[in-house]
């Protein structure tokens, strides 16, 4: 976006492609769910409070409702009692919707293998990007947020249709 | 209380699939001929502090019965740590109580060493009562910070977490990690201080106290706070005993509880510090306590400091039955090889006996009953956590208030459900 722009001076016009203008508008203000499990939770806390700031992303405003997100950051252990509303939470999420899957027990179970923990949140719900690390840092979250970032700009027209069969 | 209320269906929505005589007897008659509401809060709701799940029966706006159901953050870590060796177990105690991980590691490393008379030296001693002040106040900055928040006081969070990233990055400094830090070891802690952690400490206490004051302009003589808190999730001196609460929310009711005082641990009976108490056990003297356990913890952590140069000893026991020995003594001594072999592949054994350990956490006494087996892991071990007790108090504490000051009042209890739950 933008290179014919500079072209044509101050004409105010600016041309680009539906896609881009579409996934530009989706990055830009991802309303993540307020939802926090377990150690993650307090990281991603951490990450939106001061020090780190993920509002610099349009990412400060987290939403009690899924029906108002668009991003779930599944932070924490999922636990074989909280699976049903965490799925039940992504049912009522909006089409498109994004999961992030933060830290390594939601990934993969992390040190818990046992008979209590999902075995990796990708057993019920589709994730978009896994962060690692037992919580990860900050900045590791804020790495995860912009590869999501990335894959969002990178979506067709096509994959929109997706969107509306998957909801 | 275990049972399936409601789950989605096609379209996402929420359908009652519970059996109401099931509550029969848990929820007064009038919610059963449908007089009173029921309604579901949590386990995904902001103001749970985690994944609690209330159900409460409301007539109007108030509260008539609030049944709390834990269990959504079952972890499995007591089970998990029976098929771990002892020093493996440290890792998964942190996981328990998040915002306190060094609490968790202590009273843990304290139960295996009282297991298996491990001696803490001098130091060690020192640089854990710095660790667990350090916690008590990261602890207590994000109890400040969401407790404010869940009252409409957005900028105490925001402050709150500021300070909170100079504990962490201490922490760091100290074990490479800013939370799970599994930084105590039996015996002692994992390695000595790095250079860079006394001044950075010692900064830190220079202006921590100002902070505080700051928080408690923003609050304690606010007028919207103090409505929102006093008079709020009243306990009495002896419910709070009936309970089984401890920590500030004992304090608060005006009990002198404390087991750093009453049953000292880590030569605690060393240090000068007050145990603030409360007078009418409501949300806003638990505030208050939590606000001067704060100051009391930069003066614990003073003292520490002093000590630190005069204490005696490693930062960890030389009991080399325990304690594998330095990397440097690997290339000198045969004997320093057989432990370090022993140590790491087998671990070392605790005598089948019992033994129970409790500490002052932030929440309250968490405490650790270990039960070994003879063996390298231990036959069962059992955790006595604040949080659950807190939480199963929560009924008695909101019976009768609106349902938004119940809001202030699980703020207040600074339930963890890792905690709760393990």
């Amino acid at each position: 976006m933008g290179v014919v722009s500079s072209k044509l001076g101050n004409l105010g016009v600016v041309t680009t492609t539906l896609e881009t203008a579409v996934n530009w508008g989706r990055t830009g203000a991802m309303w993540p769910l307020l939802f926090g499990l377990a150690c993650c939770a307090i990281e991603m806390m951490s990450t939106q409070a001061s020090n780190y700031d993920m509002s610099r992303f349009g990412m400060e405003l987290n939403r009690a409702s899924p029906r108002q997100s668009d991003l779930i950051i599944v932070a924490g252990r999922v636990t074989r009692k909280m699976a049903p509303v965490l799925r039940q939470l992504y049912d009522q999420m909006a089409s498109p919707k994004y999961v992030v899957s933060m830290g390594d027990c939601a990934s993969c179970g992390g040190v818990y293998n046992n008979y209590a923990i999902v075995q990796g949140v990708d057993e019920i719900i589709p994730v978009d990007v896994y962060v690692a690390g037992c919580p990860p840092r900050p900045e590791q979250l804020i790495h995860g947020i912009m590869t999501l970032h990335e894959k969002i700009k990178g979506e067709r027209i096509t994959d929109w249709m997706e969107f509306t069969q998957k909801a | 209380m275990v049972m399936e209320l409601s789950r989605p269906s096609a379209d996402g929505m929420a359908e009652w699939q519970g059996d109401l005589d099931a509550l029969r007897g848990l929820v007064s008659d009038r919610a059963i001929t449908g007089e009173t509401m029921l309604l579901n809060l949590g386990p995904h709701h902001p103001s749970t502090h985690g994944v609690l799940r209330l159900l409460l029966e409301l007539d109007g706006e108030e509260i008539v019965t609030c049944l709390p159901d834990v269990g959504f953050l079952h972890t499995g870590i007591e089970k998990n740590i029976e098929a771990k060796q002892y020093e493996k177990g440290v890792t998964l105690t942190d996981r328990m109580d998040y915002l306190a991980p060094m609490s968790n590691n202590a009273v843990f490393c304290m139960a295996v060493e009282k297991l298996g008379g491990i001696d803490v030296p001098e130091r060690a001693q020192v640089i854990r009562i710095i660790c667990l002040e350090l916690t008590r106040l990261n602890s207590h900055l994000v109890w400040l910070g969401t407790h404010a928040l869940d009252l409409g006081a957005m900028s105490v969070f925001l402050y709150a977490f500021r300070e909170r990233e100079v504990i962490l990055d201490m922490f760091e400094m100290l074990s490479g990690q800013r939370m799970m830090t599994s930084y105590m070891r039996p015996g002692g802690v994992w390695r000595d201080l790095p250079p860079d952690f006394l001044p950075a400490l010692e900064k830190f206490l220079g202006y921590f106290p100002q902070k505080v004051d700051e928080y408690e302009l923003l609050l304690t003589n606010n007028p919207i706070w103090r409505d929102r808190t006093q008079g709020i999730g009243v306990v009495e001196p002896e419910d709070a005993l009936a309970w089984g609460l401890t920590g500030p929310c004992l304090r608060a009711s005006g009990i002198n509880w404390d087991i750093r005082k009453a049953e000292p641990y880590m030569s605690y009976e060393n240090y000068e510090f007050n145990v603030p108490l409360g007078e009418h056990g409501d949300v806003y003297d638990r505030y208050i306590i939590r606000m001067h356990e704060m100051r009391e913890s930069t003066r614990i952590l003073k003292q520490a400091i002093k000590r630190l140069g005069a204490a005696k000893g490693s930062f960890r026991s030389d009991n080399r039955k325990f304690v594998p020995p330095p990397r440097a003594e690997l290339g000198r001594s045969m004997e320093a090889v057989i432990h370090h072999f022993k140590l790491w592949t087998e671990g070392f054994s605790l005598p089948d006996e019992e033994v129970y350990m409790a500490i002052e956490s932030p929440r309250g006494e968490i405490g650790c009953y270990l039960h070994g087996t003879g063996g390298p892991k231990p036959r069962r071990v059992r955790f006595k956590t604040p949080s659950f007790m807190h939480i199963s108090a929560l009924g008695k504490m909101s019976q009768g208030h609106m349902i938004a000051d119940l809001v202030a009042i699980v703020g207040s209890i600074d339930c963890v459900l890792g905690d709760s739950d393990r």
